[in-house]
């Protein structure tokens, strides 16, 4: 129970966080920042439980039709990401505090935050896969609200919509992955699934399940050739790009990847597919990270070329690749978020954000120096910090894979070069070097933005030096639960002087040598620009304007915006595809009952038939709006006729209203006069007696026609004794389709609001935008 | 729109109108009305008011609030309403029922349903009175 009410508690609290915001003022985020810190402590307490390889699984049914289960898991990889979701999120919100405070709507900024963790929390920690699903797209729609937190910039809403897009477009493929999944298996439950395994990587389906399913992470954790959008969304104010996009958001991708390897790993397509997309994000990634000057940017690159790592660390799996994984896993977790932190700090203090621009700041901001060069330092994979023991485990488990053992190695080892001298163009270019004037006087960020960097920084360095801290406790049960089996673990500091160590001497000596003459290498690279600029970027850029054109064109074409044109294309097409079925029933019905047609029925029918003649042929608009009235209270007579009062009231008050709109509509429209001319008359002429035909016929067809069983008599039995209402109608409209109505009034709400924005803005920027257009 | 007769019939219709579309809501359930037909009824009331005094300002006081939370808090009692048979450990949105009253004189049922109904007409209510008097002030600014 505990574990569910974990999970929610961030939804509830999220509501409350503007009213929070309100009352306690410079102190939310260090008041909220206690969930997460309380959440991280309760989690911890799994650790005993996990270590011996355990886990914990609470279910209860929600659509069990379906096989949907609203189901919680909590095993080594969970633990390990819940975690580092708590963990980081406590320092986020504090950093969040200083960075963004006084901003004024940072109590918005706060529910999105709180309600993306919560949904992170969600997708690590529950079984089901459609469970999963939920809240992995609750993940991609607060983190658009997140990214596009400066919603009146257009490139923060351009970008928060690329990123939405490209991640939602993964989320369906992988939403049709998982039904797949499900219908050929018969099991929603990643621990089901599990025990499955071997007769699902034999069915013939497994390779479109396999694609459907790593589009969804690939998209998320920005893969090759989904990485774009994920630079791009460094819109978002830092604490966001810190949290999501470095250490948790597009984690979610790796982890869902790693949940499902016990499925698939050992299959040729899940090795073949996913470590060369690692690979491929890996090199280009590297590539585009050196080249940028911007903080957050290199950072960005830089993070999707760890992703890389990861789904090459996953896609090699068995035990090593896995231990790899989680360990590169955590380390970058630490370092990045930590580096995030400390480039929005740098951003925040000096107002520069270029690494050309800046220079020796380590004399004014002592502490975040200090955070920031540790993490460095873990990230550059320098001994004894974490980033170490995870770059040695990935040559390790790359130079004892069976599979081009060389080549795997060689692109880790770019890689890794590329992560030295971003670590160098990060702290060394912006706390070293000269002072450069920066737009503000640089000066020490405020604690609430310090402490997170430094212990994050701190901690690479204590993890480093004491692996067993985490090895048996985290790392081990993760990478068990990835390979589906416990493992043997070798996650220590020293592995002694073998072929890895020497590898790493290499890249830290070519990663230095690269850093010192970036520029020449880049200016010899500079041939590949060409090639950059026709990225899936381009690609993206083309299908999106593609479809906007596509949908104004289309637009245009059908939404002319004239009322009869509409009306005489409905009238038409219902009449062709409506008589030829007629026709070829006309047998079924008969006029058996017309003598049973009282006199005062006829009396309304001939009053409908007046007004509707009356409605055409008078010569005055308020004439022809009063004809139309009576057909409408005409039919509403026929309602009470034939017992049906709530119509009939209904309709009655609906052609009031209808009197009333077209009175205000009145003052629009231009003097009444006939320009028809008299062959399109009679086109309308016979559409109109075609359609108005064809609706009798059709009704008089209905009377015969019983496609199924008629629930009138369920309706009438149940009304009272179950409903407690004499007012079948009324019982039916709020109780047994009670959820349809639901569905109505909220349509219903959002057109009325839409008009109501129409009219408002017509009313209120007419002038401005007639002047625009001309 | 100027008329005396219209203007002063509307002055004395429109309590009568109110209390009838109360009516409606609450009788809705065992004769003929319902929240939907009633909200209509009272919007339609209100806008005819409007229309009679060619001015929204006297009915805008009358609603006391902007349509628009009429149309919120509705949505919100409608779905709400729904969530209360989750406690009991039921279905979403199966009618719930329960008796208020006095032992042995007077007793009603009340039920989800009817929350349910009162939301169905503030939503109809609010739709209805926010384009009517959207249409009414533009009128007015032309």
């Amino acid at each position: 129970m505990g574990l569910v009410v974990s999970v929610f508690s961030g939804f509830v609290l999220c509501f409350f966080a503007p009213l929070i915001n309100k009352l306690a003022k410079n102190l939310c985020g260090k008041l909220l920042a206690l969930l997460p810190l309380s959440l991280c402590i309760y989690y911890l307490t799994f650790i005993p439980m996990v270590s011996k390889n355990g886990s914990k699984l609470l279910s209860y049914p929600w659509i069990p039709s379906l096989g949907i289960n609203l189901s919680f898991n909590i095993d080594g990889l969970s633990l390990l990401f819940a975690i580092v979701i708590c963990g980081m999120g406590t320092f986020i919100l504090l950093y969040s505090d200083g960075y963004l405070a006084g901003h004024k709507q940072l109590g918005r900024f706060y529910v999105s935050l709180l309600a993306f963790m919560a949904s992170m929390l969600g997708v690590v920690l529950s079984d089901n896969v459609f469970t999963i699903f939920m809240f992995w797209e609750l993940t991609s729609l607060s983190s658009y609200f997140l990214i596009g937190f400066n919603h009146e910039k257009e490139s923060a809403q351009k970008a928060a919509l690329q990123a939405l897009l490209v991640t939602g477009f993964g989320g369906l493929a992988m939403l049709a992955g998982l039904i797949l999944l499900s219908i050929t298996s018969g099991h929603t439950e990643i621990s089901t699934l599990v025990l499955n395994a071997s007769s699902i990587q034999q069915h013939t389906l497994l390779l479109p399940i396999l694609i459907l399913i790593l589009l969804g992470a690939f998209t998320k954790s920005a893969q090759f050739p989904f990485h774009f959008w994920l630079p791009n969304a460094m819109e978002a104010p830092t604490p966001v790009s810190a949290y999501l996009h470095s250490s948790t958001m597009v984690k979610v991708g790796i982890y869902f990847m790693a949940r499902v390897s016990p499925i698939f790993s050992g299959t040729n397509e899940w090795m073949v597919i996913v470590t060369t997309v690692g690979a491929i994000t890996m090199l280009i990634s590297a590539y585009l990270a050196i080249r940028q000057t911007i903080l957050k940017k290199i950072l960005a690159y830089s993070t999707i070329c760890a992703l890389g790592i990861m789904t090459l660390l996953l896609g090699i799996g068995g035990s090593l690749g896995a231990t790899a994984a989680v360990g590169f896993l955590f380390g970058h977790a630490l370092y990045k978020g930590a580096l995030f932190m400390v480039a929005g700090t740098i951003d925040h203090e000096t107002g520069e954000r270029d690494i050309t621009k800046l220079g020796g700041l380590r004399r004014y901001m002592p502490i975040t120096a200090t955070g920031g060069i540790m993490a460095a330092l873990s990230m550059a994979g320098i001994i004894p910090f974490l980033g170490f023991i995870g770059k040695e485990s990935l040559y390790t488990a790359t130079l004892h894979t069976n599979n081009y053992s060389v080549l795997l190695s060689l692109v880790s080892i770019l890689a890794n070069v590329a992560f030295v001298v971003v670590s160098g163009m990060v702290v060394y270019d912006t706390f070293y070097r000269d002072e450069q004037t920066t737009p503000k006087n640089p000066h020490e960020a405020p604690w609430t933005m310090w402490l997170g960097p430094l212990f994050l920084g701190v901690m690479g360095l204590i993890l480093g030096l004491v692996p067993g801290l985490i090895g048996h406790s985290l790392i081990g049960p993760a990478a068990s639960a990835i390979i589906g089996r416990p493992i043997d673990l070798h996650f220590v500091l020293w592995h002694g002087f073998n072929l890895e160590l020497g590898l790493t001497a290499i890249t830290l000596i070519s990663g230095f040598a690269l850093y010192i003459y970036k520029a020449k290498v880049l200016s010899l690279l500079g041939p590949l620009e060409v090639i950059l600029s026709y990225g899936p970027l381009k690609f993206y850029d083309l299908l999106i304007n593609g479809m906007l054109s596509l949908a104004s064109s289309q637009t245009k074409l059908l939404q002319h915006g004239y009322l009869r044109l509409y009306i005489l294309v409905t009238a038409i097409v219902g009449s062709c595809l409506v008589w030829p079925h007629l026709i070829s029933h006309f047998g079924v019905f008969d006029f058996e009952g017309w003598h049973d047609i009282h006199t005062n029925e006829v009396i309304v029918i001939l009053l409908i038939c007046v007004g509707a003649i009356m409605t055409f042929t008078v010569k005055s608009r308020m004439a022809a709006i009063i004809s139309l009235g009576v057909v409408g209270y005409g039919v509403g007579l026929v309602f009470i006729l034939f017992s049906a009062p709530d119509l009939a009231m209904t309709q009655f008050i609906i052609e009031t209203l209808n009197v009333v709109l077209f009175m205000l509509a009145f003052y629009h429209l231009p003097t009444y006069e006939v320009t028809t001319h008299p062959t399109n008359k009679i086109m309308n002429i016979v559409v109109s007696v075609s359609f108005g035909a064809m609706a009798a016929v059709l009704v008089l067809v209905a009377l015969h026609v019983q496609l199924f069983e008629s629930i009138a008599s369920f309706f009438g039995k149940y009304s009272l004794s179950r409903a407690h209402g004499h007012n079948i109608v009324n019982v039916i409209l709020v109780d047994f389709r009670g959820f349809d109505t639901l569905g109505e009034i909220t349509v219903l709400s959002v057109a009325g609001i839409g008009a109501y924005a129409l009219l408002k803005l017509k009313m209120t920027e007419r002038e401005e935008i007639e002047g625009v257009n001309k | 729109m100027k008329s005396v007769i219209f203007s002063t019939a509307i002055k004395y219709l429109i309590p009568l109108l109110l209390l009838f579309s109360l009516f409606l809501l609450v009788s809705g359930h065992d004769t003929p009305g319902g929240g939907f037909c009633g909200g209509l009824l009272a919007a339609a009331a209100l806008s005819l008011y409007a229309m009679a005094s060619d001015d929204t300002a006297s009915v805008k006081k009358m609603v006391k609030f902007d349509p628009i939370n009429y149309i919120g808090v509705g949505l919100l009692l409608a779905a709400g309403s729904g969530f209360i048979p989750l406690l009991m450990g039921e279905a979403f949105m199966t009618g719930t029922w329960t008796k208020v009253g006095v032992e042995g004189s007077w007793v009603i049922p009340i039920g989800t349903p009817v929350v349910f109904d009162i939301g169905v007409y503030l939503v109809v209510f609010g739709v209805t009175l926010l384009v009517l008097l959207s249409l009414v002030e533009e009128n007015r600014g032309n």
